[in-house]
């Protein structure tokens, strides 16, 4: 038998299922790995107990012969945004640790009632604010992979969902939860050779999600390949009362759907994405990804996305403006960490809270915030980058009248160092320029792993859909996955 | 507009006084406005509290549809714009009494906006003038919870049981010109709001509270500069810092002063304002559409429910009170002047109708009548309300139809009404229990008549001798011999027949 973490959740689900393993096993396994890899920080906090747990309920099930849950057997990692009752649910800030939630998000929920067993609640950028997972209080996470030639450097996995995709890379678990916002799933994905899916804004309830930016946050799955993300999503998405922008829809079947049968597909290739400047590497990945879309069946044609080189100066207006807001009530009076110094008054109380509590990348986006919602700038950036938004939506209902969907590269770089960028907040904010506009228009985008480059990291694939339509970006990453036939592993250092 | 000369006499000569209204009333509805929690007052703090309420982490406002119906009718009360599309705002600040560090309110699309409500400048008086009174807009919003500083030597404590309950916000225009003005508007309001059962209008209890704008000039010239005194909780308090706003406003300036504009607070002890922000300190709240929520649309359908559900309001029905039932001007007036006391009214009207098989026009008056001053009269001396009144319109129904058909007289159905009121006791049962039923029995009548005029042969003489007045004085007697059971009618007739 191999390696019981070396297995996909579709494989984890079946084998289980056909006797080749007890949900034990698989629980047992994952948690040494969890246990094992330390150095790479992915976890705040572990829970073995509860993928026991969960594992022993399948077992059970399977042994009195009842119907079996869709995810019996299956471990995974939730990221620290999602509340979960009775576990520590940090948003990896200093703010809300020790913070127990009496609730659990419906995502989570979903997840736990699908049979899934909770390995622990994963590292992340703080408050999901970041894209090297450099921000969270908890420490960077370590992305397993290194450069090839000897160079030691430790490397960003990607952020905010930094934990979910370093663990899953280093087999810790087969898929876990991630939340994008304007790149936090596809990002990392891309960064640590894994597959993860951002569906269409409002088919993921936002209940019980630490919120950061609510108009562009979306949960997602993360995993290796494409069919465990269609598997994981049917178990996370649908309709939920408790949030007002939660779609209303049926959930489709999209792990019956996926067909990499792309004939009678047209796939547009948006000019803006291929700046002057564009990494070699990742233009000729691109190409190869149109060529492999070609040989899937699909047409491709050029299209126009013309206001992209908007999208991210609109999504850095519009998103911290909605944090500047959705903070504040991290201000020490009911919940989370205190800080009252002798004598304070409430105001002092909340100024000293504050600054103890957030990050300084949080306390930058929060001040950006407030700073163009604030009377006389009002106009001139957020009720601009509104008009913004609604063109940047506008380019893709007009592109998608020729095309449907989207290849794009995932983002303009492979992994860099931790520490690397750090010192320019615009540089790192650059790294959402190819992710930013899909959540800009509420789009469903998946990143795929097409191969590596010359220091031996992975590239990551973009693929943008219609709304609605997670089924055509899944079967596009489904013909890209199995073309690209991308094996790379880390090798195990930690 | 003689009403509309309400003037403050300065030094330097008459100013006349500017005043808006920024009306909260709560909605009446058992959840709040974006989450389950319930709302009812006086529970122990902080038992009212839902995740949303206390902002927990990922927590998310649904919409409760029964608050935007609520807010819907009311402004259909008021013969407003109702929008169709209309959004929820953050108004940001940061406060101990407000978790989610911003209230969601409607800044920028309320959902009702333009219209207007008819006052009338003197209640006593049906016949003064009216005056219509511009609402600017209606919107809807998150209440914030409640600090107390008197629990802890060093602590305050919260309490969060009122944090996101509805409160529909009801702005104005700046149309009034007197207090008395300002009281009439209030009160109308109040009154509609309980009509259309959107607000129980508990001021006492804080259900309904006002700011007051207020500002002087000189008679036409611009707008002055406003004051707005926060959260006054009764129409007479109203009137108060009206009255108090103005003379100070022309003090400071005739003394070659600036009014500044400014957040006051009321003081009812002292009846006095004082002055708590200033405009320099003002917050910049940060006003933004609320990206939890979608826009608020409403169907034509929900509209046509919204109508349909309204019940007939104060204007109309005092209207229809004269014209179809007959009342009086000022019984009209009086009897619409809270929903409570027209529904009592309908109830003994509707039930009066029934047992003496008449039309409801044909009891009105009567009905009236009685409600107004034997139930009022005997109600104000027990200190109780309708609310509370240990007789019901039934059994006032039936007492009112013993005296229409005979069975008792005007006087003995005061003795009967007494009872009831001590025993809570009905009417026709009190009346047979103590054999209180009048006498229509001529045979009966005309043997005392005959006894009483032998008694007084000398008044008979004098009666015959034209003093017509002594015709009372045998009419009591014989009542009187009678314990009051006797038909006055038959009385009357007897006794005329007797003296010749």
């Amino acid at each position: 038998m191999s390696d019981l973490t070396d297995l996909t959740v579709a494989e984890i689900r079946d084998g289980f299922r056909a006797g080749d393993f007890s949900a034990r096993d698989v629980a047992e396994a994952f948690n040494a790995n969890v246990a094992a890899a330390k150095a790479l920080n992915t976890f705040i906090v572990e829970t073995p107990e509860k993928a026991l747990a969960a594992a022993d309920a399948a077992d059970r099930a399977k042994a009195a012969g009842e119907a079996l849950k869709p995810l019996a057997g299956v471990p995974i990692g939730m990221k620290d945004l999602f509340c979960t009752q009775g576990v520590q649910t940090t948003a990896a800030s200093h703010m809300l640790e020790g913070f127990t939630p009496t609730y659990e998000s419906t995502v989570s929920a979903k997840l736990w009632d699908a049979g899934a067993g909770m390995l622990g609640k994963l590292n992340l950028d703080q408050f999901a604010m970041g894209s090297s997972n450099e921000t969270s209080y908890f420490g960077n996470v370590i992305s397993p992979w290194k450069r090839k030639g000897g160079d030691n450097a430790a490397l960003a996995p990607g952020g905010s969902s930094g934990g979910s995709s370093a663990a899953i890379a280093a087999r810790l678990c087969p898929a876990a939860t991630g939340t994008d916002t304007g790149g936090s799933i596809r990002q990392p994905a891309a960064f640590t050779g894994i597959s993860g899916i951002k569906p269409t804004y409002g088919r993921c309830s936002r209940w019980g999600i630490v919120a950061f930016a609510s108009s562009l946050d979306q949960a997602g799955p993360m995993a290796r390949t494409v069919r465990d993300n269609a598997i994981m999503l049917e178990n996370m998405a649908g309709f939920d009362p408790r949030d007002s922008t939660s779609l209303d829809l049926e959930v489709p079947k999209w792990e019956a759907g996926l067909s990499s049968d792309l004939r009678g597909k047209k796939v547009g290739i948006p000019k803006e994405y291929r700046p002057d400047g564009l990494n070699a590497e990742i233009a000729a990945l691109w190409d190869r990804g149109i060529e492999w879309l070609k040989d899937a069946g699909a047409e491709v044609v050029e299209v126009s996305l013309p206001h992209t080189k908007y999208a991210l100066p609109t999504y850095y207006i519009i998103a911290p403006a909605e944090a500047s807001s959705n903070l504040a009530r991290y201000d020490g009076v009911r919940y989370g960490q205190r800080d009252l110094p002798d004598g304070a008054g409430l105001q002092d109380m909340y100024a000293a809270t504050r600054a103890m509590g957030f990050g300084p990348e949080v306390k930058r986006r929060i001040m950006i915030g407030t700073y163009v919602l604030s009377a006389g700038f009002y106009d001139a950036y957020y009720t601009q980058a509104q008009k913004v938004r609604a063109l940047i939506a506008r380019d893709f209902e007009q592109a998608f009248e020729k095309c449907d969907l989207l290849l794009t590269p995932t983002a303009p770089s492979a992994s860099f160092a931790l520490g690397e960028k750090q010192a320019d907040p615009l540089a790192m904010y650059l790294n959402d320029v190819f992710t930013v506009p899909a959540s800009l228009a509420g789009l469903p985008a998946m990143a795929v792993p097409g191969g590596l480059d010359g220091q031996g990291l992975p590239l990551g694939l973009q693929i943008i859909g219609k709304a609605l339509d997670e089924q055509t970006v899944l079967n596009a990453g489904l013909a890209i996955e199995e073309r690209a036939g991308f094996a790379a592993r880390p090798e195990k250092w930690w | 507009m003689t009403e509309s000369t309400y003037r403050i006499q300065g030094a330097t000569g008459e100013w006349e006084v500017v005043i808006g209204l920024e009306v909260h009333a709560q909605v009446t509805s058992k959840a709040k406005l974006f989450s389950g929690a319930a709302t009812a007052f006086g529970a122990e703090p902080n038992t009212q509290v839902s995740l949303v309420d206390a902002a927990m982490p990922g927590m998310l406002p649904v919409p409760n549809r029964e608050c935007i119906r609520q807010a819907v009718r009311t402004g259909m009360a008021i013969n407003a714009q109702i929008n169709k599309w209309s959004r929820f705002d953050r108004k940001n600040y940061f406060y101990a009494d407000l978790p989610q560090g911003y209230q969601i309110s409607q800044l920028y699309h309320p959902i009702v906006g333009e219209g207007e409500i008819e006052i009338n400048l003197d209640e006593k008086n049906p016949d003064a003038e009216t005056k219509v009174i511009g609402i600017e807009r209606i919107h809807v919003e998150q209440d914030a919870g409640k600090l107390m500083h008197d629990q802890h030597p060093t602590r305050s404590y919260v309490d969060l049981n009122r944090s996101g309950v509805a409160l529909m916000e009801i702005v104005s225009k700046p149309d009034m010109r007197s207090p008395a003005e300002a009281g009439a508007y209030l009160s109308k309001l109040r009154t509609i709001l309980r009509y259309v059962g959107s607000c129980d209008g508990n001021m006492d209890q804080g259900s309904m509270r006002a700011d007051v704008n207020v500002s002087v000039r000189k008679p036409g010239a611009e707008f002055g500069t406003r004051t707005e005194t926060k959260n006054v909780n009764s129409v007479r308090f109203v009137m108060a810092v009206v009255e108090y706003e103005a003379s100070r406003q022309v003090d400071v300036l005739e003394a070659g002063g600036k009014v500044v504009q400014e957040t006051r607070l009321y003081d009812p002890d002292k009846n006095e304002t004082r002055s708590m922000r200033s405009k320099e300190d003002a917050h910049d709240y940060r006003y933004f559409p609320d990206p939890d929520l979608l826009p608020l649309e409403l169907d034509d359908a929900f509209l046509e429910e919204c109508r349909q559900s309204l019940p007939e309001l104060p204007d109309a029905k005092r209207l229809r009170y004269e014209k179809d039932l007959g009342l009086s001007a000022y019984n009209a007036a009086v009897l619409t002047a809270e929903a409570d006391t027209a529904r009592w009214f309908e109830a003994l009207l509707a039930e009066g109708a029934r047992v003496q098989k008449k039309s409801e026009g044909e009891v009105a008056k009567a009905s009236a009548n009685w409600l107004l001053s034997e139930l009022y009269g005997a109600l104000n001396r027990l200190g109780k309300t309708l609310d509370d009144s240990p007789v019901t319109p039934e059994d006032g129904a039936e007492l009112l139809a013993l005296i229409a058909d005979g069975t008792i007289s005007g006087t003995i159905a005061k003795q009967v009404f007494e009872i009831m009121l001590e025993t809570g006791g009905k009417p026709g049962a009190i009346v047979e229990e103590k054999g209180l039923r009048q006498t229509s029995d001529t045979g009966a009548i005309e043997a005392v008549v005959a006894e009483v005029l032998a008694r007084n042969a000398d008044k008979v003489e004098q009666y015959k001798g034209g003093k017509d007045a002594l015709f009372g004085f045998f009419v009591g007697q014989t009542m009187k011999a009678m314990q009051g059971k006797a038909n006055p009618q038959v009385v009357n007739e007897l006794l005329k027949k007797a003296l010749g």
